[in-house]
């Protein structure tokens, strides 16, 4: 036997509602190894943020590995201003039955009702999602008291080994999403592979104090260390706008790609989400890259982002 | 073995890397004494031994097979006795038809069954379970099953080697292997071990 992949958490996991397939064939569900082994299983692809049914199918027809429903993309939750909460469970479901690729859908940081919901309307992941209103400034949810698995933000290290250890099982970056603009996630994802090389290549004795400078478990810091990478699957996200964004982040090492805004705020979504799809799968080949760049119509317009207030600063929500 | 020498060693077994996890094959690969390559093109189909189509979303990889000229090169090679093991979204590749797919869904075909995408339900309903393999000693296999496919129906040619409560999840057929679970995610390596005896045993025949 080679080493386990996907190693048991350290923390508990529980296991709550027995599903069908547990009726049918005695299986366990909602365990870390299912909960993290459906992320792996996105590795490569492309999540697209969809409003409408309509946008699923477009989406799924372009090749997307899965979409995430929510009631307005990052760009006009800024636009617009507001409160910014999960999805009408309506629409969430209307885009549930639309698609036949796995559906995720937001909840806002620490709602762990806004999750409750979620899970009982059969989503198959849920994205903490520092996009929405923060519902609690001070704790995340606990992941490990759901069947249904988690995607959460983070800009560093320490942060993603904090939602780790909550239970997420997927990390992504949170770049700075609804702006069009790729320099948060290119700064988020270098710091996190920056912050697993350097704990790779400390002494053993040296990682408590790691874990300590991390603000992160001594477990998953020595994971970490030894692995060479997250216990879970790394994807970027937050201003991906463009085919050469996309392959961008898969070379800075991402292991997948969410567009938000990027899609249906430009002039051609089908066609741009197909490109965004194969430079994915393409990121590096230079010659692919370049066909599937050519003719895309109009990006979306986008915001500089050190134009942003603080209060609009989407990233630094969260801890 | 009767093997001739480009398999009685270490076999070359490509993970088609379009999408899904490839890596976690190639690594399973290495552990059951094969060598595992990414693959992206249909040149790089040319001198392996084997090939593996993983886990990943079935829709995505088939329209990638037709948008990059991958499928008729994969459906000769199917044709032409490759030696080829699909998990998960790989068995639905393999499979002669597939329902609850998108009508459109390009298959490479070969394998004589008809497939149930996402049969046992949703990410909720994704589940472990430890299944007897025949072929596979040593006790049974622990098998990941992520919004899993199962076979609803298999030929006559088509042996089935497990199955999950009543529904079968992995067979063989010739040269083709496929299971609706991810024995690449656990670490046991024992099932890529029954492939690269495939392959070893075929490939060193002809």
């Amino acid at each position: 036997m080679s080493e386990d992949l996907t190693p048991a958490p350290s923390v508990a996991t529980a296991v709550p509602p027995a599903g069908e397939a547990t009726a049918k064939t005695a299986g366990e569900v909602g365990t870390a190894r299912v909960k993290r082994g459906m992320a792996e299983m996105l590795k490569g692809g492309v999540i697209m943020d969809v409003v409408t049914p309509e946008q699923a199918r477009i989406a799924e027809d372009a090749g997307a590995v899965a979409v995430m429903a929510l009631e307005r993309v990052p760009a006009d939750i800024r636009a617009e201003g507001g409160v910014a909460r999960m999805s009408d469970p309506e629409m969430v479901t209307g885009i549930v039955e639309a698609v036949s690729i796995p559906v995720m859908a937001k909840a806002r940081i620490g709602h762990f009702v806004e999750a409750q919901v979620l899970q009982a309307l059969g989503v198959d992941y849920v994205d903490e999602s520092e996009v929405l209103t923060p519902a609690d400034p001070h704790h995340h949810i606990d992941k490990w008291r759901f069947t249904v698995p988690f995607v959460c933000g983070a800009t560093n290290l320490g942060e993603a080994l904090r939602r780790i250890g909550e239970g997420a099982a997927m990390i992504r970056s949170k770049g700075e999403a609804g702006t069009g603009e790729v320099s948060n996630a290119v700064v988020h994802m270098r710091t996190i592979r920056g912050e697993i090389g350097r704990l790779a290549a400390l002494p053993g004795e040296e990682l408590f104090a790691a874990a300590k400078e991390l603000r992160a478990p001594y477990d998953l810091v020595a994971e970490v260390a030894r692995l060479g990478k997250l216990p879970v699957v790394l994807f970027t996200a937050g201003g991906i706008a463009t085919p050469a964004d996309a392959a961008l982040m898969m070379q800075l090492g991402a292991e997948g790609v969410f567009v938000g805004s990027g899609i249906f705020k430009s002039g051609d979504p089908a066609r741009r989400a197909r490109a965004i799809v194969e430079a994915t799968t393409m990121y590096n080949d230079p010659e692919v890259l370049a066909k599937v760049s050519r003719g895309l119509g109009e990006a979306m317009v986008g915001i500089n982002p050190t134009e942003l207030s603080a209060a609009d600063r989407y990233a630094d929500r969260g801890w | 073995m009767t093997g001739a020498p480009p398999c009685a060693g270490r076999p070359t077994i490509g993970v088609l890397a379009l999408q899904g996890d490839v890596r976690e094959h190639v690594r399973a690969l290495s552990a059951a004494g094969a060598t595992g390559v990414a693959v992206r093109r249909a040149a790089e189909l040319r001198g392996l031994d084997g090939l593996v189509l993983p886990g990943g979303e079935s829709t995505t990889i088939g329209r990638l097979l037709r948008v990059f000229d991958l499928l008729e090169p994969l459906r000769a090679a199917v044709a032409g006795g490759l030696p080829v093991f699909g998990s998960c979204a790989g068995l639905i590749l393999l499979a002669a038809d597939v329902l609850d797919g998108r009508p459109d869904q390009p298959l490479v075909g070969g394998l004589d069954v008809v497939v149930r995408r996402n049969a046992f339900g949703r990410q909720s309903q994704s589940f472990e379970l430890d299944v007897e393999v025949a072929g596979v000693p040593g006790g049974p296999v622990h098998a990941v099953f992520i919004r899993a496919p199962w076979v609803e129906k298999a030929g006559d040619g088509v042996d089935v080697l497990a199955r999950a409560g009543e529904r079968i999840v992995a067979v063989r057929q010739d040269h083709l292997l496929a299971t609706a679970f991810h024995p690449e995610l656990t670490g046991d390596t024992r099932v890529h071990g029954l492939f690269v005896e495939m392959v070893r045993e075929l490939r060193g025949a002809t």
